[in-house]
């Protein structure tokens, strides 16, 4: 992976700007030691890091603004970070980079429940929006895995999924609103508490622009009202052609669960060893959640136990109490961490259409013996968002390498199949040279266009999304 | 101009000197109205996975044609797509790309998302004839910036869609509506709002002049008994709610193509709102309404000139003109300016010669 050459002017200029900034900001909201700056050298991609010229870290929207407009007259590039949790590498800085954190504003603003939305700083995290409202019986939908940690500014910047957004849809769906800082340090409210946009739908291409078209600030989120109850089943099978045939069953059957999760054996046996889940040892497993009061959700199952009856499972395992829906869900949510103890592992994110995921698991599972890298495959099975885990070695020399070119291959197999490279993590620096696979170049075109608007002189994030070649032209603007 | 290819509708483009006016079904006459008609007969389903949920279909191919389809499989589109001709007085059948240029949703808005939130992917042309692709077939997809969403509602200004590709919803096989009657429309806001407020699942959530307060719940035939029960008492406050099981589809249809407006005179005004300022606007209007999205869509009828938008403010959301020619009212939403200014730097670079629908949304 490469990365621009810093440019010299503003690594000799670093003194002065830095004292700019100060000037416009409190003291503690600019960081330019070493020492201090090394947090933010990558972020959860951390194969790739580098310590960035500077981070600011504002308190507010107006201290945003006041940075920015700084920044755009030194002509720095800005790098915007929530929480630092990208798994495409979307936070990662570069020598000539300002970093700007929103991690000290995380302010709840406003909560309305009769028009069912919150407003909150963007900085918060994506759990702490739902704690906000969930003792009035409502949540936040979206549940990226890093919940706990993410913030909703980069939520918005990948926009982001999660495992119940079958139902519920991703972070798009859910956006209202969003307060947006341009590079030239102007504030913009775009959207607000009321549905769609009067014009052009802004919001819809900031959503997932990774940060390149604007920082948002302040976000105005959909809220919904938390169903009575919950109840995962857990189904094995002896072969992944068969859990497959079985998603599609449900699917087509009318029953709309809110999460489908796949496990294949790898993962299987990986957690089963870290988290003691008491999965049983077959080659695939489903774990399919429903949502209602008691009765509506023996209705669903009572349709998904038919369904599945159909295809001979090994297992089909009921939560009676609460403590068995945890164990049945416990093990799919170690899975990251089950794998990350026995090897590295690099996590892929790419998007099939779901008639398709028999043959592409069979087409990974050959690609991972040839190129002799164990791959494990946990993902959302219910919208083909796939996440396999190539294991490697960082120790190893070669091994990373070895793994980013198998990583390479699956990505382009998603994209062949009708698929995408990118289902909910972004492309940030990590899929940024695989996107003349998926796109003409009249497609990225396109989309660079629409950076020209919001970023002229194309100073935020700018190494991330399009390769370097196709967008060397408009950043040495 | 008529083209029933890709190819064609990026040649015409291309080639073509001066402005275009783009129809699909020409349902939705909204807008400005100038330039040479170009007819978008772009047709066929070239892709339907029912296991998959997903559609993908030339932008020409009439809505009726992919609802059809979709219901022998037992699906539909989510966002329930509805038709303004006979409210706006065109004739025509609505294609599903017009349904996405006008980001068209019905009542499930409220909970099932816009047209905009089920579309997945596009191919359109711009103004210089050039073919752009977006998005694809899959209903996970963050590869590169969302354009997709940017098309849905664009009004034919940024491009011209040659093909779009939604995911669906396995269709409910029971529906059931509560009505309060008696409640006004500002009364009828809190009761929309209690329910939508509640873990029932509601899908439709309005007010009609002669029906009262609906709310709408759809599903398997025991969980709809089971919230539809749950609802009426939670409605209990508000008046005595009566169960509509036979004639439901019917009420959803008639208020989303709004029966009760069509074939009166006067201008057709489209709100959107928060719910709780929904009262005092329609206070404020003084005239015929019909509420949906919990209040959060307001359809006014107003003698026609009458500049609704200036009468109902102030309020945070947008209003449009569906119907009505008087000049000197905007028929879109005037946004503040730096907004428009975005606005109007996308078109450029879309459509440097400004030849698609000019003028249409500012």
């Amino acid at each position: 992976m490469q990365m621009p050459i810093p440019n010299p002017t503003i690594l000799a200029r670093k003194a002065q700007i830095v004292a700019r900034l100060r000037a416009v900001l409190p003291a503690d909201a600019v960081i330019d030691d070493p020492a201090e700056t090394r947090a933010y050298e990558c972020d959860a991609l951390s194969a790739y890091r580098c310590q960035p010229l500077a981070v600011v870290l504002p308190r507010s929207t107006a201290e945003v603004a006041a940075a920015l407009r700084i920044c755009h007259e030194e002509r720095v590039p800005v790098v915007p970070r929530g929480a630092g949790t990208s798994l495409a590498g979307g936070a990662m800085p570069s020598e000539d980079a300002v970093v700007l954190g929103l991690a000290r504003m995380n302010a709840v603003l406003e909560v309305n429940y009769p028009d069912r939305f919150i407003r909150v700083e963007a900085g918060r995290t994506n759990l702490s929006v739902t704690g906000a409202v969930e003792e009035s019986g409502f949540f936040y939908a979206p549940d990226p895995s890093s919940q706990l940690a993410c913030a909703i500014a980069g939520n918005i910047a990948m926009n982001s999924g999660g495992a119940h957004c079958l139902k519920y849809g991703v972070t798009t769906n859910n956006l209202l609103g969003v307060t947006l800082v341009t590079m030239a340090g102007e504030v913009l409210e775009i959207g607000g508490a009321h549905l769609d946009a009067p014009g052009l739908d802004l919001l819809g291409v900031i959503c997932g622009s990774e940060g390149q078209l604007g920082v948002v600030t302040e976000a105005t989120l959909r809220i919904l009202a938390k169903p009575e109850g919950a109840r995962p089943v857990l189904i094995g099978f002896d072969a992944n052609e068969v859990a497959g045939a079985c998603v599609a069953d449900i699917i087509r059957a009318g029953v709309l669960p809110v999460a489908i999760e796949f496990m294949d054996r790898p993962c299987i046996r990986a957690t089963e060893d870290f988290a003691h889940a008491g999965y049983p040892d077959c080659e695939a497993l489903l774990i399919v959640e429903v949502e209602g009061s008691p009765a509506e959700i023996d209705e669903q199952l009572g349709l998904i136990r038919q369904i599945a009856a159909h295809h001979n499972p090994v297992e089909f395992r009921e939560a009676e109490t609460e403590e068995e829906a945890r164990r049945i869900w416990l093990g799919r949510k170690s899975a990251f961490g089950a794998m990350g103890q026995i090897n590295d592992y690099m996590c892929l994110d790419g998007t099939i259409p779901v008639s398709a995921l028999p043959l592409v698991l069979r087409r990974i599972g050959e690609m991972s013996a040839e190129a002799g890298l164990d791959v494990a495959n946990v993902f959302h099975a219910g919208d083909g968002n796939m996440h396999p885990l190539i294991l490697y070695d960082a120790n190893l020399p070669g091994d990373l390498a070895r793994c980013e070119a198998l990583g390479a291959e699956i990505l382009k197999l998603c994209v062949e199949v009708g698929g995408c490279l990118t289902g909910e993590h972004g492309v940030g620096v990590e899929k940024r040279d695989l996107m003349a696979v998926q796109f003409e170049a009249s497609d990225l075109e396109a989309q660079m266009r629409v950076k020209d608007v919001f970023d002229p002189v194309w100073l935020l994030n700018p190494a991330k999304v399009f390769p370097l070649a196709i967008s060397a032209a408009r950043r040495a603007g | 101009m008529r083209v029933e290819s890709e190819r064609d509708l990026s040649e015409a483009l291309r080639d073509v000197a001066g402005p275009v006016r783009i129809v699909g079904g020409d349902t939705r006459p909204v807008g400005a109205r100038g330039g040479a008609r170009l007819s978008v007969a772009i047709r066929g389903i070239s892709l339907y996975e029912p296991a998959a949920l997903t559609l993908v279909a030339g932008a020409g191919t009439p809505l009726a044609e992919v609802e059809a389809v979709l219901a022998a499989e037992g699906q539909r589109l989510p966002f329930e797509p509805v038709r303004w001709g006979p409210v706006l007085g065109a004739g025509g059948d609505s294609t599903i790309g017009g349904v996405v240029a006008a980001n068209v949703s019905g009542p499930r808005r409220v909970q099932a998302g816009a047209c905009r939130d089920s579309l997945i992917g596009v191919r359109f042309v711009d103004g210089t004839g050039v073919v752009v692709k977006n998005g694809g077939r899959v209903m996970k997809n963050v590869t590169g910036y969302d354009l997709v969403k940017l098309m849905a509602g664009s009004w034919g200004t940024l491009g011209v869609l040659s093909e779009v590709s939604f995911k669906l919803l396995p269709a409910s096989t029971t529906e059931a509506t509560l009505i309060v009657a008696d409640l006004t429309p500002a009364e009828a806001v809190a009761a929309l709002s209690a329910a939508l407020g509640s873990p029932y699942d509601v899908t439709g959530a309005g007010w009609m002049p002669g029906v009262g307060a609906m709310l709408r719940v759809e599903g398997l035939a025991e969980s709809v008994a089971y919230r539809a029960g749950r609802l009426a008492a939670l409605l209990a406050p508000f008046g005595s709610p009566r169960q509509e099981r036979d004639g439901s589809a019917t009420l959803w249809r008639d208020l989303g193509e709004l029966v009760v407006f069509q074939g009166q005179p006067g201008d057709l005004w489209r709100f959107s709102l928060r719910p709780s300022e929904a009262p005092a606007v329609v206070a404020r209007l003084g005239c015929p309404v019909v509420l949906d999205w919990g209040g959060g869509l307001v359809w006014a009828l107003v003698p026609e000139g009458v500049d609704a938008r200036a009468l109902a403010a102030p309020y945070a959301g947008h209003a449009t003109r569906m119907r009505g020619s008087a000049s000197g009212v905007a028929t879109f939403q005037p946004e503040p300016a730096p907004l428009a200014a975005l606005a109007a730097g996308l078109r450029a670079r879309f459509d440097p010669r400004g030849i698609l629908n000019p003028g249409s949304m500012g």
